[in-house]
Order: C-alpha cells, then sequence, then structure tokens
C-alpha cells in the first residue's frame, strides 16, 4: 500500500506525482533526495527503504529517474517496490523508452495510467496489454466511448474475448541464460541456468493450451520412463495465465494464453555448468610504464553448436592509454568508458580456440591510494539451437472449440546471463599463456 | 471570464490567458487549456484560481477531458471546499452515466476528493454503485468505501456499508473479492490503530473458503491481499492448518515475488497449528527454491527478499542450508545487495563450505568499496567464531590480508583478530608478532585500541610489551579516548604481570591520566587503578586479570518473541528493518501500548521488552564483535535494559547510570560477588559449584527465572542471547 508515488529526475525534482492518499503531503517528494545525499555523508548505507519522521520512503532506480513510493503505515514493501517496477514496465511499453522527456510528453496518458493501476494504494490492473484497450494515447473525440473490457474483471483478466486470426499459430521460444563465476584458479564457484519460455500466440478465440516438457518430476510422478534425457527444474515461476493448483498436482502446465507476446513460465537450475566460454588472461604489469595481456578463449561446446556475436570485455586500468592489439581471429576494440576492451567474434565455432594480445601504456606518475579495481572478464555470447539444461518442448496441445488447427514453432537458444563472469588471475608472477 | 467575483484572475499573465481559453467557445480549444492547466499543476505553479473555470468543463462526453478535470478537482478540492459543492451534480450524474467505465470514475474520484462537503453526497451513489452489475464498478467501489472509513468512519457504520462489504467477500468476480478483503483490511487496521476494541473484519471459516477460492483465480495483487487476510485468520483446529498450507503452497510458483512472500508468509503463520514434524518438513523444503529465484529479480526486489530470507533464517536455520553459493555476491550487484549476501552467507557457513566461503571473503576483500571490503573483513572474523573447525583456515585468511599492507584491510583485520582472541584464548598467539609489526600503520581508534588489548592481554608473552606500549604512552594525550582507556588498562595489566620492567610505565600512564587528561572516565578509570593498586594489590589482580567468558555469534540477532513477530510481518517494512512497527510509524499508540500488551501474553516476557529497548536504542547486533570500551557511548536506555533482569539488590547496584565507569565497577564486584554466592535465598542450587566459565548465564537463568516467578527460558549456552553478550561487552569494558 502506498500513499504517493512519483517519478523524480536524479535532482529529485519531482517530474510527476500521484497522492493516493492523505497522510503523506506531498511537499514530502522534495525531501526525498536531500534525505539519500544526507545519508551518504553520514556514512551509512542508502538503501531502497528507509525511514525518517514517521515516513518510509520506498524507491526504485531506473535509468536517470527515481521511482518513489511513501507510505506512513508498516506497508507491504515487496508489493510496492514490485509495482514501482512494473509501473516502469507498463511506461516503457507504452513510450518505448522512458525518460524525463517522455514523462513530460505524456503526462496526460501518465495520470491516466496512474490513476488505473492503483486506486487508495492497493494495486489494480498492470497487464500492459489490457491497460492499453482502452487507455490510448489517440483521443478519438467523437466516436464511441471506450469501456472497460471484461478482461479487467474477469477470471481470465490477461485475454480478451473474439480474437480472431487467420492463420492460427503459435511460436515458442526457450531461452536459457547462463550465469556464472569462474574464479581465478580456474574453479566455477557458482553457476545457474535461467530459464524463460516465451511465447508469441496468435491464436483465435478462448483456446486451451498444453504444454509438455521432459519434466523429471512429472515423469516420475507418472511412472513413466523417459526417452532421453529429463531435466530437474529446481524452481519454476508461471506467468498468472497458468493453473498453478494443476501444476501442484500433477504437473500439468494448463492455460489460456493472453494474446500476442508474453513470458508463459520461467526455471532455474543450480546443476554445475562447464564453462561454454572459457576465457582466460595473463596479465604482465610493469608499473609506471605498460602493461600487456594475453587473452585465450576457447569453445567448449560441441563441434556442430555455433556462438554468435561473442564479445569478451576485459578489464584494464582506468588510466591505460595508446592500445595495441593483434588477434587470431574477430576484432578488438578499446572501450575507455568501460575501462576494457572488448574483442568481438562474430561467429565462434564450438571446440575452437583462439588467442589474442593487448599492449597498453600506463601514466608514469601514480596515486598513492588509488587500487586497481579487479573486476572480472565479462563474456555475452548466443548459442542458437542449444539449450544446456537439454529442456525440450514434446508437445504443445491446442484445443479451441470452433477445433482449428494451429501449428506450434520451436526455437532454442542460450545465451549469457547478466552475470557471466571470470575472474583474471593474479597480474605479477603469474605464467604467461604459451602461444598456440 | 469568470463570473465569480474577488476570486479572479489578474487580466493579464499565464492564469489569464489559460481562463480565457477554458471559457472558449471551441471545444478544442477548452480542452487543450485544460491540458495546459494540468501541466502547470504538474511542474508545481499554483492553478487553483482557475477552479471555476476548469469546472465549468466537467460535463462532457469527452472521457479524456473528464479525466483531466477530475485531476484537476483531487488536487484542489481541500483549497477550495465551497467551490467543490458544485461538482456534486455531476459526480452524481456520473455515477448513474451507461458507461461503467463513468461510474467507477466517478465514483473513485470522489472518494478522493477528501472534501468534508462533498462527502455526504457520496453515499447514495456509492450504495448503489456497490450493487451494480459491472464488476469494474463494484470492485472500484468496495475501495470507495475504505476511503469513506479513512474520512467519516461513522458514515459507513451508519449506512451499513460494512455490511454489505461483508457480503460481496461471496461476489462471484474474484476480482471484487481481492479488493472487498483489500478495503475489510485496510478498515480493519485503520480502526485498531485509532484504539478501537471491536475487531471490524474477523475472518471466519465460511469466509476462509471463499477466500481459498477466490486465491486461484484472482490477479496477482488480488492474491497479495488475500494471502496476507489468511495469514490474519487464526486456525480452529491442525487439520484446517493443514488444509491452508496445502492451498497455499503452489502460490509458490507465482511469477510475482510478493505473492510469493506473501504465500511464505502465511504458511509460517499457520505452520505454527502443525505438529506433524514430516509435513513441516516438507513445507519448509518447499520454500528454498521460491526464495533463491527471487534472486534473479531487480535489485531493490532481491533487496527486500534478502532482508527476509534473513529472517527466515533465523527463524529455520535449516532452510537455505546447501544454497550458499547462490549468494555469493556478483560484481555489478549493488552495495546494499552484496551487504545483506555477506550476513547471510556467514548464517549459512558451516564446517564443510568454510573453504569456498573463505576464498570468497578474500576475494571481496580486494575489491575497491572500502566499506564492502571492511565487511568482508568483519565477515571472515564472524566465520571463525562461529565455526571452530574453519578458525585457523580464517586466521591464515587474514594473515594473507595483512600482508597486502593495504592499511584499511590491515586495521580491520587487526579488529577482527581481537575478536578471534577473545573467542579462542592463547591460541593463535604465533601471529602477535605479525600483528605488531603493523603497529605503525594504525590510525584508526578501534584498530589501535584492539592491538593495544592484545598486548595487554598477552603482555608475559611479548618480550617487549613494555617497550610497544611505551609508544602509546608517550602520545597519550594526542589519541582519542577509546585508546587512552585501552592504553591505561594494557599497561596496568602489564604492571601486575611484569611488575619488574614496567613500574616506571605505570606510574607515567597513571599520571597523565589523572593529572592531564580531559575525559572524566579516563580520569576516573585511573584512579580506581591507582587506589586498587596501592591497597590490595591482589584485589587489582583478581578485578583486572579475572577471568572472562569467550563470545559467541548469537543464532538471532533478535528476540524469539520479536523474531516471532518479524516472521508474522514478513514482506513488510517491519520485516524489511528488522524492527517491530511501532519504532517507526507515526501512531505512537500502537508502538508502545501493544508491544506491551503482547509482552503480557508472552512467555518472553522479559526478553521481549529488552529486545524491544535494545532495538529503540538503535543497537544492532553487529556491536557483539564490536570493541565498544567506551562506556560514556552507551546510550542510557541500554543500561537500563539491564536492571529488569537483576535481582532488586544488584540493580540498586548498578542504578542504570553505567556511564559512570564507578558504577561499572560496582557492577563487576555485584557479579563478582555473585560468583561467591551472595547470600540469595531464591536462586536454585544449582549455581553452586558450576565452573566459573560458565557462571554468567546460569547467573541471568537464576535472575531470569526470579524475575518471572519461575517461567524462565531454558538456558542457552550455545547461542546466549544478545544483552548476555552486551553484559560481557560491558565487563570487558572495565578491564
Amino acid at each position: 500500500m502506498a500513499s504517493l508515488i512519483a517519478i523524480l529526475d536524479l535532482k529529485g525534482k519531482p517530474l510527476i506525482q500521484r497522492s493516493y492518499r492523505d497522510d503523506v503531503p506531498a511537499t514530502y517528494v522534495e525531501r526525498f533526495l536531500p534525505l539519500c545525499l544526507e545519508m551518504e555523508e553520514e556514512g551509512q548505507q542508502l538503501t531502497p527503504c528507509f525511514s525518517n519522521q514517521g515516513i518510509n520512503y520506498m524507491h526504485i532506480r531506473h535509468s536517470n529517474l527515481y521511482l518513489l513510493a511513501m507510505s506512513k503505515r508498516n506497508t507491504n514493501a515487496a508489493e510496492v517496490i514490485i509495482f514501482l517496477h512494473r509501473l516502469v514496465q507498463v511506461l516503457v511499453e507504452y513510450f518505448k523508452e522512458l525518460e524525463e522527456e517522455s514523462i513530460r510528453d505524456n503526462f496526460v496518458i501518465i495520470y491516466e495510467l496512474m490513476d488505473e493501476m492503483m486506486d487508495f494504494g492497493y494495486p489494480q490492473t498492470t497487464e500492459s496489454k489490457i491497460l492499453q484497450e482502452y487507455i490510448t494515447q489517440e483521443s478519438y473525440k467523437l466516436e464511441v466511448q471506450v469501456r472497460p473490457p471484461i478482461a479487467v474483471t474477469n477470471a481470465v483478466s490477461w485475454r480478451s474475448e473474439g480474437i480472431r486470426y487467420r492463420k492460427n499459430e503459435v511460436f515458442l521460444d526457450v531461452i536459457e541464460s547462463v550465469n556464472l563465476l569462474v574464479n581465478a584458479n580456474g574453479n566455477v564457484v557458482r553457476s545457474e541456468i535461467l530459464g524463460a519460455v516465451k511465447m508469441k500466440c496468435y491464436l483465435s478465440g478462448m483456446p486451451e493450451l498444453r504444454l509438455g516438457l521432459n519434466d523429471k518430476v512429472m515423469f516420475e510422478s507418472t511412472g513413466r520412463t523417459s526417452r532421453g534425457k529429463a531435466i530437474e527444474m529446481e524452481d519454476v515461476k508461471f506467468h498468472q495465465c497458468v493453473r498453478l493448483s494443476r501444476f501442484e498436482n500433477d504437473r500439468t502446465i494448463s492455460f489460456i494464453p493472453p494474446d500476442g507476446e508474453f513470458e508463459l513460465m520461467s526455471y532455474r537450475l543450480s546443476t554445475p555448468v562447464k564453462p561454454l566460454i572459457w576465457v582466460e588472461a595473463a596479465v604482465e604489469y610493469h608499473k609506471g610504464s605498460r602493461v600487456e595481456y594475453m587473452v585465450k578463449c576457447k569453445a567448449q561446446f560441441k563441434r556442430r553448436s555455433t556462438a554468435n556475436n561473442v564479445e569478451i570485455f576485459v578489464p584494464v586500468p582506468d588510466d591505460a592509454d595508446s592500445p595495441k592489439f593483434r588477434a587470431s581471429t574477430g576484432s578488438v576494440q578499446y572501450a575507455p568508458d568501460k575501462s576494457a576492451f572488448v574483442w568481438k567474434i562474430k561467429q565462434l565455432a564450438g571446440s575452437r580456440e583462439f588467442l589474442m594480445r593487448a599492449h597498453f601504456g600506463l601514466p608514469s606518475v601514480r596515486g598513492e591510494q588509488e587500487v586497481d579495481k579487479r573486476a572480472p572478464i565479462m563474456v555475452k555470447f548466443e548459442i542458437p539451437y542449444f539449450t544446456v539444461s537439454g529442456i525440450q518442448v514434446r508437445y504443445l496441445k491446442i484445443v479451441e472449440k470452433s477445433g482449428y488447427q494451429a501449428l506450434p514453432w520451436v526455437r532454442y537458444i542460450t545465451q549469457n546471463g547478466d552475470d557471466y563472469s571470470l575472474r583474471t588471475a593474479a597480474e605479477k608472477g603469474s605464467a604467461p599463456i604459451v602461444p598456440m | 471570464m469568470s463570473g465569480f467575483t474577488g476570486r479572479q484572475a489578474p487580466r493579464k499573465g499565464e492564469n489569464y490567458e489559460l481562463s480565457v481559453d477554458l471559457n472558449s467557445e471551441y471545444r478544442d480549444k477548452r480542452k487543450d487549456a485544460i491540458k495546459r492547466v494540468i501541466a502547470s499543476m504538474t511542474v508545481g505553479k499554483d492553478v487553483s484560481g482557475l477552479f471555476p473555470d476548469v469546472l465549468k468543463n466537467m460535463q462532457t462526453e469527452d472521457l479524456e477531458q473528464k479525466k483531466l478535470v477530475y485531476l484537476y478537482l483531487m488536487n484542489y478540492a481541500k483549497t477550495q471546499p465551497e467551490l467543490v459543492i458544485l461538482a456534486v451534480n455531476t459526480f452524481v450524474k456520473d455515477a448513474e452515466d451507461p458507461n461503467p467505465l463513468v461510474r467507477a470514475l466517478a465514483i473513485r474520484t470522489m472518494g478522493c476528493l477528501r472534501a468534508e462537503k462533498i462527502i455526504d453526497y457520496l453515499c447514495d451513489p456509492l450504495q448503489k454503485c456497490l450493487r451494480d452489475d459491472d464488476p469494474y464498478v463494484r470492485k472500484t467501489a468496495a475501495l470507495c468505501v475504505a476511503k469513506l472509513y479513512d474520512l467519516k468512519p461513522e458514515l459507513v457504520m451508519d449506512n451499513g456499508f460494512l455490511e454489505q462489504l461483508k457480503d460481496m467477500v461471496s461476489d462471484p468476480n474474484p476480482m471484487v473479492v481481492a479488493n472487498t478483503i483489500a478495503a475489510l483490511s485496510d478498515i480493519h487496521f485503520a480502526s485498531v490503530a485509532a484504539g478501537t476494541d471491536e475487531a471490524l473484519f474477523t475472518i471466519d471459516s465460511s469466509t476462509l473458503q471463499k477466500l481459498l477460492i477466490a486465491l486461484n483465480e484472482c490477479s496477482e495483487w488480488g492474491r497479495v491481499a488475500i494471502l496476507n487476510a489468511l495469514a490474519r485468520y487464526e486456525a480452529v483446529d491442525e487439520r484446517e492448518s493443514e488444509h491452508i498450507c496445502e492451498r497455499v503452497v503452489p502460490q509458490f510458483q507465482h511469477a510475482n515475488g510478493s505473492v510469493v512472500l506473501a504465500a511464505i508468509k502465511a504458511i509460517m503463520i499457520h505452520m505454527r497449528g502443525v505438529s506433524g514434524e514430516q509435513f513441516r518438513r516438507t513445507l519448509v523444503r518447499k520454500m528454498a527454491p521460491p526464495l533463491v529465484t527471487l534472486l534473479s529479480s531487480p535489485p531493490e526486489v532481491q533487496w527486500v527478499a534478502l532482508r527476509n530470507i534473513n529472517l527466515l533464517l533465523q527463524k529455520e536455520p535449516g532452510v537455505l542450508s546447501n544454497e550458499m553459493r547462490v549468494f555469493f555476491c556478483k560484481y555489478n550487484d549493488p552495495l546494499y545487495v552484496k551487504v545483506e549476501k555477506l550476513d547471510i552467507m556467514v548464517r549459512l557457513a558451516n564446517e564443510h563450505n568454510i573453504d569456498p566461503l573463505l576464498s570468497e571473503l578474500k576475494e571481496y576483500a580486494s575489491e575497491v568499496d572500502v566499506d564492502f571490503v571492511r565487511k568482508s573483513v568483519k565477515a571472515i572474523g564472524q566465520a571463525a567464531i562461529k565455526i571452530e573447525e574453519g578458525a585457523e583456515r580464517c586466521v591464515n585468511v587474514l594473515l594473507d590480508l595483512i600482508a597486502t599492507r593495504v592499511s584499511y584491510v590491515v586495521q580491520e583485520a587487526v579488529v577482527v583478530m581481537k575478536d578471534i582472541f577473545r573467542k579462542y584464548p592463547s591460541q593463535y598467539e604465533g601471529i602477535i608478532p605479525t600483528l605488531c609489526a603493523n603497529l605503525d600503520e594504525l590510525d584508526e581508534p578501534e584498530a589501535k585500541a584492539s592491538l593495544i588489548w592484545i598486548i595487554g592481554e598477552y603482555a608475559n608473552k611479548i618480550d617487549n610489551a613494555d617497550e610497544l606500549l611505551g609508544i602509546f604512552v608517550d602520545t597519550f594525550m594526542e589519541e582519542s579516548y577509546p585508546v587512552q582507556l585501552q592504553t591505561l588498562t594494557s599497561v596496568v595489566k602489564l604492571f601486575l604481570r611484569k611488575p619488574e620492567t614496567s613500574q616506571g610505565l605505570v606510574q607515567k600512564v597513571l599520571n597523565t591520566a589523572t593529572k592531564d587528561c580531559d575525559s572524566p572516565d579516563v580520569r576516573d578509570r585511573a584512579y580506581i587503578y591507582w587506589r586498587l593498586l596501592s591497597t590490595d594489590p591482589g584485589a587489582a589482580k583478581a578485578v583486572i586479570l579475572a577471568h572472562r567468558p569467550p563470545i559467541s555469534i548469537p543464532r538471532t540477532n533478535v528476540s524469539p518473541a520479536l523474531l516471532e513477530e518479524l516472521v508474522s510481518e514478513m514482506s513488510t517494512l517491519a520485516s524489511v528493518y528488522h524492527k517491530p512497527a511501532g519504532t517507526f510509524i507515526g501512531q505512537g499508540r500502537i508502538g508502545a501500548d501493544s508491544m506491551q500488551k503482547r509482552e503480557d501474553a508472552s512467555d518472553d516476557q522479559f526478553s521481549a521488552q529488552k529486545a524491544f529497548q535494545t532495538v529503540a536504542a538503535g543497537q544492532q547486533a553487529e556491536n557483539l564483535l564490536d570493541f565498544d570500551d567506551v562506556p560514556s557511548d552507551q546510550p542510557s536506555g541500554l543500561a537500563a535494559t539491564q536492571i529488569s533482569t537483576r535481582i532488586p539488590a544488584a540493580a540498586n547496584l548498578i542504578a542504570g547510570t553505567s556511564s559512570n565507569p564507578l558504577d561499572d565497577l560496582v557492577s563487576i564486584f555485584g557479579n563478582l560477588g555473585a560468583e561467591q554466592p551472595i547470600p540469595n535465598p531464591a536462586s536454585p542450587p544449582n549455581i553452586f559449584g558450576s565452573p566459573p566459565a560458565m557462571q554468567p548465564q546460569q547467573q541471568q537463568n537464576a535472575f531470569s527465572g526470579l524475575g518471572l516467578g519461575g517461567a524462565a527460558s531454558p538456558p542457552q549456552i550455545t547461542s546466549p542471547p544478545p544483552q548476555q553478550a552486551q553484559k560481557e561487552e560491558d565487563l570487558l569494558g572495565l578491564f
């Protein structure tokens, strides 16, 4: 429950705000940033929620904006913070980008959305697709007035009735993101697979769908022996359209899908993952003159797969200059804004290995206090037609009362997660990599 | 031009132009003017003067325009109460519009106007809207009742809205049910906050069934409202508790994190009524995966989740026992997330995972952020104290870190080493030379004081202890008070152990401290030592070189009673701050009183009270490991908390003014006295003949037993509650 919600710029000036309850005066919005600065000055840690003089401030950051909610009660912090993220999501879907300018240009519609998404501090409808049906940017002045879509209050609040397509099709994307941390000794310290099944649904009417996966728990509970591999998903999260109680009972994933694009489910596996792309760097650090890097990159997946758009970010000192690169494949660029250089390889075939060298100059004088931040090497990549976990869509059954035939299309892809990092070997004294 | 005299805008400037346009004969121009008015309002300009002009545009077929005028009204109704009345007719008319969107909009906005004059006109349309055919209107009207209650509770009671709401719990539409529950809960809390005893919304078993059905059908936010209501329900028997748990468990799979947390909360509460060990274990096991998944959310959500996980681990230590690695920090995590993760890692540490934990912590200790580095070093110390089997490895990592010679790392490591010495006396003496070698680099009072304490403690094993302490005696007047106090104590310890070499030093330090020092604490302590040494060296030895109980890390950082309360409040701000709601929300009445009430009902009366006071004094569990030996810095509230647990005689002795070291001394004599049992008729006989190291705990149990008339909590030898450690702190402070 929130008494007031505001969007502020980085200087703490409110761009737009909406009060839902009377107990927090609107003027308190302007106290937010000074309070943050004060806390930082006093060496306290700034956290997403804090309390000051009986007012609770809950905030998130989105690009150059603060989204702030305030309350006087012992309110549900998780709900409020997640609502703020949802507000961002809706506004992004409305305006493509959410920034100061798009807020100024669209204040009328943002007011309308804030009015519709929350009432008396309680979140209401936050499905952007449904909102777009009755809150639109174009105002039809003399046409028929819009009415609330039945979906807003329906048990099926995510799909409107009467949808028609000439060709009924469903596209399934199974996307697995790998998060992994390799320490300086080359051991995998932590790894996880975050999977998502995304759908593009172009189906008429109110179709009933059932999705079958090679889910180990289901195989075991139904007593079937699986042909091939079954996977053990540690945690599964579903879009609200999926009937959770049925999944709990017999692991059936059954649902009436929203129209268009949405994320049906996400899952997590913490089975150990071998690094798909292995990168190691040997660093020779000559204080006061130069630093040299030798980077080795190895594709540790099967020969028949290929990784696309591989980008390897290797951190360098902030004050490095005059870069020189030599790579056995791909191209290398210096990215001073990120204090790193980027090795880009368009296509990296399985089981291949490549080397590159980099040379940087260093200033001869340095401040005493400067500590090198030891950022890890980060890797970005995409491997199509491949999943690390081995998840498979066994079937997608589509039943609609008109009895049409619909075609499901499935695509698999594996990519890096938000944290695919390898810690660099300690700089001095580490043995240089022997060239191949 | 506006017809209202006296309120007219000046005939020039922006507002004048707006007022002209608002009265234009062209519809487009008027609408455009309204938009400009709202734009001005948004940037904070005062456009309240245009109220009558805007109001004229309220009656329109154009929905967007209507919304804008309503928005304007919401903002300025309070400043123009006498003019709002003019809007009533349109509102009432709109509430009967054929379009449900307009009906809902009217009733929603009327509830937000908060002008006395208009409220009475709200009741009739609200009555109708609550019975509207369209669920969209009903769900809006349901919340409007809560708005009305907030403004004028008696109107809700007199018009029977409350009964109507209760009937709406059976509404066929799940969204209406969810909003009804939200409204009823809101009203309930408002009435409790206002101090009425009458429970306005109690959930009976027939309501329960409806809630459980609606739970599976309504929107994500509706589920949060329903789960929170379920958490308040008191199950009649164990079977019902089990039933609720079974029905709530599927919500763990929901994509919305607040639904997951609300489900965990409901289950934690209803699990109390379940005795089947197997069933409980299954539930707890099922919690782990969704909790881990919350860590893939945006950082702010992660943080809220981490704070709640931290609480949950105190209540159910086994819940994530195999998952420590998921809490390893990511390089790009914001600092507030990293710090929480550190805390949880230490909680999950055991002898099996200490190695990966240490290599991780060592890695963090070489990062850039000084704060985080310090906390990482501290975490190594906590791990050492928690896991005896791993202590040596921790010490080795600390030595590696000291070898880096990065100033703040070394200082923090020295502070941490002092704690390790307090936990494992005389085990790691071999590293003392390494620590002393870094003496010159220490410039922070805490690090200095720690090293001085170590030197004093092991004075007889350090050959040049007099030399080392001599350095600090020479610069005595330039040091901060904590360092002065510690220097004083350590020199006296040295003297008691090696009188032959340090006579001059002790003379010098006592002289300087009593004559030149401007801190009364330092002076007083010096006088006490002086008199002790001159009158009875034997007593001095008994006091200053007394054996101290080793420190330990408490399993919880809040008292059991408070922990129960916070777990029942999961996902709220209280659980995020780890403080009872009374300490941070404005309504003071809820705070102290309800806390008091709960205590009366609670078994752990005294511990709850103490924890509450501790929390109120802003004391955190981290302080356990702080070397806080400045009695004058201790808030007197803390000192006060000690009183209630002692027998009256001791209470009189320390009289709540422990900021004075003299009293500290007296209180210690009180403790020493208890060790050679003072006549204490009510104390249980087992206090005699127990080994001295166990004494304080037993003693406390004896006293708490007294305080509660026999309802003492079981002895917690392995994990003394925070206040216990606090007392040790005081003891240490003096020596």
